[in-house]
């Protein structure tokens, strides 16, 4: 039997298509089949004293409440540091910037900084945050190595949400005798908002996540307790499921513990998202109707 | 002393020579229509009296434009100053993501004015002179993209009227929109002349008949003939001018 040219193209983008659609859903199956692992297995142990007691007996016992604290400010830290210079410079290489080697070399950068890996930031915290400013094992030391982690995150996502503003906005602005800076902040950023936000939601997947960074510059192996302000050291989620994991002697009491503190971190970076989403959703309403 | 007037204008972009020798002027509260093929540089023109091309890198521009007599692209302008003198109307359409009433507002807020009183006045005024009050006087507080494409254009029309420039550049601003937006745009502009002097930019030849009192033809960045509109129309000195509006090439 002869296949028409027609019927064989049909089949070839069939099977084409077909392939492409089991690759996509096999993303969100990855997605699911780790959240289920996790609930399944970590489920048990959470309870209201896992989420608010403090760690006991060699952390095979009691709660996780230090490291969701440490977790947190670590979160809020580095995003405090790391929205404004991130958005700030973003705003300075596309709207200020003219196309030259300034612009160049600061794009080359940028992507370099990206490329770092995280442990070095880790090392490179210490060295400059922890011991040459003195700031110690510390929040402050921590948030900063953090911050400058997801600096490229937030510059990347912030250039690319304002190259997606149209330029007959700035146009319009400018004909009206506005200065770039009016122009940058009345019309341009609130544009621009919703869609820096996703640099957002993704560092603070990042920051929640990552050890390496916050090994030698803030986390505390065992801290039961909460920080006392900026310059104190603190627990984190990643770092503690990681001394769970490893150190611990009883593995069969510790082990389901790790995978309960694994959950609440996913949770964390989950809520997080919804939070800053809903933000992103606010602001995307309000530039429309404002 | 005219309005507008420019004296031996050259630009260039980059290598591109986009306007050669342009000598023009233009009186006050007349209509002057710059028409040509795509390309031409009549955009390019335009964009002279506001200095929009600033905004392009690799401009280069000699030659003088003379605004009330003052040389526009002198050291003490500001350029922030000229463009509230020398409103602009786009193209397409394109409020801000704004209220209707923010819309109109919006320049004389970032002029540094914040009476309230008199920018709601101001608004008011805008958009009455933009003939779109009556349509929209019931909605201020809605977002400008609920207009329709020709009441969004009105209103950036009265947008840029807020300001009080004393000069109108409209960059085809009729293009965008179905016939009878544009017969509304045109009878504005025929009512705005009054109190404005208006340059505009066109592709439809009609279009400047109806609406301009002089005519520009511009090809290839030359100023092929610049006369009074019903002459250009009736009685083009030159061939090309001629085969241009008689609709040979374009």
């Amino acid at each position: 039997m002869k296949i028409s040219i027609n019927q064989r193209k049909r089949y070839t983008q069939n099977i084409a298509f077909w392939i492409f659609r089991l690759l996509s859903f096999m993303v969100v199956a990855i997605l699911f089949i780790i959240l289920c692992f996790l609930i399944y297995n970590g489920i048990k142990v959470i309870s209201w004293d896992f989420l608010t007691q403090m760690p006991e007996d060699g952390m095979t016992k009691g709660g996780i409440y230090p490291a969701i604290i440490g977790t947190l400010c670590l979160i809020a830290g580095s995003m405090v540091f790391a929205f404004p210079v991130g958005v700030l410079s973003a705003i300075y290489m596309n709207e200020y910037a003219s196309d030259g080697w300034i612009k160049k070399l600061l794009n080359q950068m940028t992507s370099n900084l990206a490329g770092i890996p995280s442990i070095v930031f880790g090392l490179f915290g210490m060295a400059l945050f922890v011991n040459k400013f003195g700031f110690g094992d510390s929040i402050l030391a921590g948030s900063l190595t953090l911050g400058l982690m997801v600096l490229p995150v937030i510059i990347r996502t912030t250039e690319e949400a304002l190259k997606a503003v149209n330029d007959t906005f700035r146009h319009a602005s400018l004909a009206l005798g506005s200065s770039k800076w009016q122009t940058t902040r009345r019309v341009v950023l609130p544009m621009a908002f919703p869609n820096i936000i996703t640099g957002v939601i993704l560092s603070i997947g990042r920051v929640s996540g990552e050890t390496a960074p916050i090994l030698f510059t803030v986390a505390a192996y065992f801290l039961p307790r909460l920080p006392h302000g900026i310059f104190d050291q603190v627990m984190a989620l990643p770092y503690h499921l990681y001394v769970i994991i490893t150190s611990g002697t009883n593995i069969e009491e510790s082990r389901p513990i790790a995978y309960g503190t694994a959950l609440v971190l996913i949770t964390i970076v989950l809520i997080m998202n919804l939070i800053a989403n809903a933000f992103r959703r606010y602001f995307g309403k309000k530039v429309k109707m404002n | 002393m005219h309005k507008i007037e420019t004296k031996e204008i050259n630009l260039h972009y980059g290598n591109f020579h986009a306007l050669k020798g342009i000598n023009l002027v233009a009186k006050e509260n007349t209509v002057t229509a710059l028409i040509g093929p795509s390309g031409c540089g009549k955009s390019t023109y335009l964009r002279l009296f506001n200095r929009m091309n600033d905004l392009i890198d690799n401009v280069e521009i000699s030659g003088q434009v003379l605004v009330d007599g003052e040389d526009i692209y002198g050291r003490k302008v500001q350029v922030d100053d000229l463009r509230k003198k020398v409103g602009m109307v786009f193209q397409k359409p394109n409020p801000f993501p704004k209220s209707i009433y923010e819309n109109v507002a919006y320049g004389l807020r970032v002029n540094g004015i914040n009476d309230k009183k008199f920018i709601e006045e101001r608004v008011v005024s805008s958009l009455e002179q933009a003939a779109l009050w009556e349509e929209v006087k019931d909605k201020l507080n809605k977002s400008a993209f609920e207009l329709s494409g020709g009441q969004q254009q009105r209103l950036c029309i009265a947008r840029a009227l807020a300001v009080q420039p004393s000069v109108l550049l409209m960059d085809e601003p009729a293009s965008a929109l179905d016939p009878l937006s544009t017969s509304k745009i045109e009878e504005l502009i025929h009512t705005l002349k009054k109190d404005y002097t208006i340059i505009i930019v066109t592709h439809n030849m009609q279009q400047a008949g109806r609406v301009s009192d002089y005519t520009a033809f511009f090809y290839m960045g030359t100023l092929v003939e610049f006369n009074e509109t019903k002459i250009i129309f009736t009685n083009p000195k030159n061939i090309q001018t001629q085969n241009y509006i008689t609709g040979r090439f374009g």
